[in-house]
């Protein structure tokens, strides 16, 4: 899936609009707590249409960068679909059965807190525990970025 | 009197109010005083227009500098990340690994057959290669035991080598050294993904965990979560006579100058459709399991299955594996039958904790690989990939022959992987 299509998708047709949001120390550091890396992009481009923002953000699953496409509505995942998976493992991570249990997710507890926890288990899929993990923090992140840019709820 | 005194105090005040009124009529502006100020306003209106429209001009001017700035910083932005871009060759290689420490404390029933050691079981190392988005190298070398040589415990074993070429999102093709589609630990087997200090007896005896060989696979998947396996390889070279005879996990050949007279085939269809659950079989033909044509170890079959079951902290493992040999020799030493079963129930309390508790069956070719065993222990993560590991295990052999090798005993472990 290439990143028109998943935008497509995200907005029904409608033509949002592209912002940016750079990553400032502030950000960072919880970025980088949610990861458990560190995060080296100056900035990251998000789409934005009403309530919704979407966002395309890599992370390693065992080897190799998963590319991950997550639309955000008032602060809840509305969407999650798996653009590029490179790694030889894990590929059901790729499929709506995987990806669907994120629709509905937030975070259940304040955004100050340090261990951001979601409002439903995730299962995961045996033999692609790393990809899992990888999609998990994504989504994670996003949910925190976009309380950041504070989208409309 | 007093009345007339109060009267005169009440008017007094009202009069002299009246007399002051002629005052007030004297102040009021003129007309020329009137238009003087209006003149004067409007010269001030007209000034406060001509600043309204040199900041209008100037807010415009610094619209179009605050346009321009976030030009040059988008253009920054888009030149240090272009630098940031890495060697695209040493970005294709990637590296990995996991390893194993353990530290035994058994007690057998024949206290000659105590183990109290400790020992580095496996460290691994992970090197792959990505040559295009199609081609993709993997490997995986090991370290057994600390220390290999002549006379030494260990062994240097490459455990993976092979050339992945994917032909589209759902199929891919391999050739070289590779893991078989076997069982659960076969092809996933890092301490941090499983529950024991040593992997489970079931994939080792029956299922002769690691298990490499070497030849040609096909791969390939659905959208439905359904997935098959179809390899075409090299075959074990099992022992008709000696202490390890018609043992299964002493007939590979590792491909170290491996005999390749018989080839054996290796199927897999394997369903994890819905997230936590994983339902997985194989079947495996070996054309001459001892490489020897007439020697009573004519072909053998091979059958596992398995389920894996999580929901939310509470996860189930379990796996059935069985083989039946053809030949006069392997059954009239009664090894035609080999298998084995267990079953593994855990609980995750928290991200940091686990639980679990297995209990399996074996009835290898040895006396000593014919027993039941129960053992219960947990898993503590300080980070996702890191596994300290503690168990205790009590052993029981069918055979009365080797009730001196019944033990029970803890053992303790390290793990981790990246």
């Amino acid at each position: 899936m290439v990143t028109e299509e998943f935008l497509g998708i995200a907005f029904s047709g409608d033509e949002p609009v592209t912002k940016t949001l750079w990553i400032t120390d502030e950000l960072r550091g919880p970025i980088e707590e949610i990861l458990g890396h560190s995060f080296n992009a100056l900035r990251v481009r998000y789409w934005e249409s009403g309530n919704r923002t979407a966002w395309i953000i890599d992370e390693i699953g065992k080897e190799k960068p998963i590319t991950i496409g997550v639309l955000i509505q008032a602060q809840v995942v509305d969407m999650v679909r798996v653009l590029e998976f490179r790694e030889i493992r894990g590929w059901e991570v790729r499929y709506p059965f995987f990806t669907d249990q994120f629709n509905g997710a937030r975070f259940i507890n304040s955004r100050e807190s340090r261990n951001q926890m979601l409002n439903r288990q995730v299962d995961g899929i045996t033999g692609a525990t790393l990809s899992v993990g990888a999609v998990t923090r994504v989504v994670k992140v996003v949910l925190y970025l976009s309380e950041q840019v504070g989208a409309p709820t | 009197m007093q009345n007339v005194v109060k009267s005169v105090v009440m008017i007094c005040p009202i009069f002299s109010a009246v007399q002051s009124l002629p005052v007030l009529a004297q102040n009021e502006p003129t007309l020329q005083g009137l238009w003087e100020i209006i003149q004067q306003q409007q010269a001030e209106i007209d000034d406060l227009r001509e600043q309204l429209a040199v900041t209008e001009v100037n807010i415009n001017g610094t619209n179009e500098r605050i346009q321009k700035t976030e030009q040059i910083v988008e253009a920054t932005g888009d030149y240090i990340e272009s630098l940031e871009v890495p060697d695209p060759s040493a970005s294709r290689t990637s590296l990995g690994g996991y390893g194993e420490l353990h530290y035994n404390n058994l007690s057998a029933n024949d206290s000659a057959l105590d183990t109290e050691k400790i020992d580095y079981h496996r460290f691994v190392l992970f090197l792959g290669h990505e040559f295009n988005d199609r081609v993709s190298f993997f490997s995986e070398l090991e370290v057994e035991h600390s220390l290999a040589g002549d006379d030494k415990p260990g062994e240097v074993e490459l455990e993976q080598a092979f050339v992945n070429f994917s032909m589209n999102n759902n199929v891919s093709a391999q050739g070289g050294l590779f893991l078989l589609p076997l069982g659960i630990l076969n092809e996933t087997h890092e301490p941090p993904t499983f529950y024991g200090v040593e992997r489970n007896d079931v994939e080792s005896i029956i299922i002769p965990s690691t298990w490499w060989e070497a030849g040609v696979g096909l791969n390939g998947n659905f959208a439905n979560g359904l997935s098959w396996n179809a390899a075409f390889h090299s075959g074990l070279e099992m022992s008709t006579s000696g202490s390890s005879a018609f043992r299964v996990r002493s007939g590979r050949q590792k491909v170290a100058e491996a005999l390749a007279s018989n080839f054996a085939s290796t199927f897999r269809l394997r369903y994890t459709g819905v997230p936590g659950l994983e339902l997985s079989a194989s079947y495996q033909y070996q054309s001459d399991p001892s490489q020897v044509p007439g020697d009573g170890l004519d072909s053998g079959d091979f059958f596992t299955a398995h389920v894996i079951y999580q929901r939310g902290f509470f996860s189930l493992r379990a796996l059935y594996a069985g083989w039946s040999f053809d030949g006069f020799a392997v059954k009239g030493a009664g090894a035609d039958k080999q298998s084995g079963w267990y079953v593994e129930p855990s609980f995750r309390l928290n991200p940091e904790w686990g639980v679990y508790t297995r209990y399996e069956d074996v009835e290898g070719a040895r006396i000593q690989d014919v027993f039941a065993q129960w053992e219960a222990g947990f898993n503590y993560y300080p980070v996702p990939n890191v596994a300290l590991k503690f168990d205790y295990r009590k052993r029981t052999h069918d055979l009365f022959t080797a009730d001196g090798r019944d033990f029970n005993g803890f053992d303790m472990g390290i793990g981790y992987q990246f």
